[in-house]
């Protein structure tokens, strides 16, 4: 139900007063309504559900995040005593 | 897609479950609070991965599930109304009631239409102002916003014929009453991560200092979901009750403050009951006064409805993460999402039917270390 999908805003117009945007999720182009998202803007990734853009993903976390992960058990390995010849 | 497609990396997920061996050296049980987690969660197999002794318990946070029978059941009498459009998300088609379900409703003549997003139940009611367009508003903070300016819209547009039959739920009001449970043995949370980007986590910091359990507010990918196994069993085994943020690529502190404040111009905390679990105070959200003619309780003058929920189902135990789909007798017998007896079978994201979905008939014996 809390089901919600990063989308990149392709599109920023307005329609009826409310600031709305087309995303494209991965090839699917849908319509977001952005009006409650004034940071966001062309070019950004939106997190969307049921048609409302909740929060904009923030690419430096994003990557902070993953790359921490990536490294996890990295410096286990230096930490490991060297065979010695 | 970007930003799904790394977090779902078999090789970053092998890194973080080694860690998870490394770091625990008693045994935990932990709530996954949201159910697109609890689904996620079956689908991939994560809690099958984890070390003997971390047990991951299914959690409250499916609004479909929790949906009282007598609410549904007054979809249900509405729907029925000669002149209503009755709008709804595709989750609640297939979810019986006392007597029938939206899908069986449609199929005998109702006008039952599936909306993508509420302000399209909005547009609906524009173009067909000689009916009644009612729209289902169910969900947790995550939806509150979006259900919210579907009403406001109305109100503001003059769309008389467009109200909504509410049956909002909030999430910190739940995990409260899961620590309050005789016999509670959750330890530690995986926070909602998409309330959280609403909401943001305040709530959650107030919860972990009063009841001294870590709350790691936690994405919903496996990555995600490992990475917060990893987190919340960190701050276990070194006696901190705090509240993380695995999420940040979408969750802030403060939340979407604009969004916030969009939903409390529409509703106002209540108390609501939720299916299986029975009354929460202060945990669900109605409209507010001012916007009581989009009402369509108030509109539609339904009543109250009395319905009966199964005596064998354990629904309310499992929400609570006391028991487990297995530990019930009619779990894949007399009960499956064909022939559901209650709430955590109801909905995909319910702990029984995902479940049922994954072929989890069994109970699976967990392999000693």
């Amino acid at each position: 139900m809390c089901l919600a999908i990063p989308g990149k805003v392709i599109e920023v117009f307005e329609a009826q007063g409310l600031r709305m945007a087309r995303a494209d999720f991965g090839g699917t182009i849908r319509k977001v309504c952005l009006e409650h998202l004034p940071e966001a803007g062309l070019g950004d990734y939106v997190l969307v559900h049921v048609g409302f853009a909740l929060s904009r993903v923030d690419p430096e976390e994003a990557e902070r995040t993953y790359r921490f992960l990536q490294e996890l058990g990295q410096l286990e390995e230096l930490q490991t005593p060297e065979t010695e010849q | 897609m970007k930003y799904l497609d790394e977090y779902r990396d078999g090789q970053v997920a092998a890194k973080i479950l080694a860690e998870i061996h490394r770091v625990t050296t008693r045994p935990w049980t932990l709530m996954e609070v949201c159910g697109g987690q609890t689904h996620s969660i079956v689908k991939h197999g994560v809690d099958r991965l984890l070390p003997a002794g971390i047990e991951l318990v299914h959690g409250p946070g499916c609004p479909v599930c929790v949906t009282p029978l007598e609410q549904i059941d007054k979809a249900h009498t509405i729907a029925q109304r000669s002149g209503v459009i009755f709008t709804s998300f595709g989750d609640m088609l297939r979810v019986p009631g006392s007597w029938t379900d939206l899908l069986r409703l449609k199929s005998a003549g109702a006008d039952v239409r599936v909306v993508y997003a509420p302000l399209d139940a909005v547009r609906l009611a524009q173009e067909h102002p000689d009916r009644e367009v009612v729209f289902f508003a169910i969900g947790f903070e995550t939806t509150a916003p979006a259900n919210a300016l579907a009403v406001t819209r109305a109100h503001a547009l003059g769309v008389t014929n467009f109200s909504m039959l509410v049956s909002h739920v909030l999430v910190p009001p739940a995990i409260t009453a899961v620590l309050q449970s005789p016999g509670n043995r959750v330890r530690g949370f995986l926070g909602p991560g998409h309330v959280c980007t609403v909401m943001g986590y305040r709530e959650y910091e107030a919860i972990a200092a009063h009841y001294r359990v870590p709350i790691v507010i936690t994405g919903f990918e496996p990555v995600d979901l490992l990475d917060g196994v990893l987190r919340t069993i960190r701050l276990l085994e070194t006696g901190q009750p705090d509240v993380e943020n695995q999420y940040s690529r979408v969750v802030s502190r403060a939340g979407n403050v604009a969004a916030q404040k969009l939903m409390w111009s529409a509703f106002e905390v209540c108390d609501r009951q939720w299916r299986g679990v029975g009354t929460i105070p202060k945990s669900g959200l109605r409209l507010r006064w001012e916007l009581r003619d989009f009402d369509a309780e108030h509109r539609f003058q339904v009543g109250a409805l009395e319905a009966r929920e199964p005596a064998e189902c354990i629904s309310g135990q499992i929400l609570r993460g006391l028991k487990k789909p297995h530990d019930c007798p009619a779990f894949g017998g007399r009960c499956t999402p064909a022939t559901p007896l209650g709430a955590t079978m109801v909905s995909s994201e319910g702990a029984c039917a995902a479940y049922y979905a994954y072929g989890r008939r069994e109970r699976h014996m967990v392999q000693a270390p």
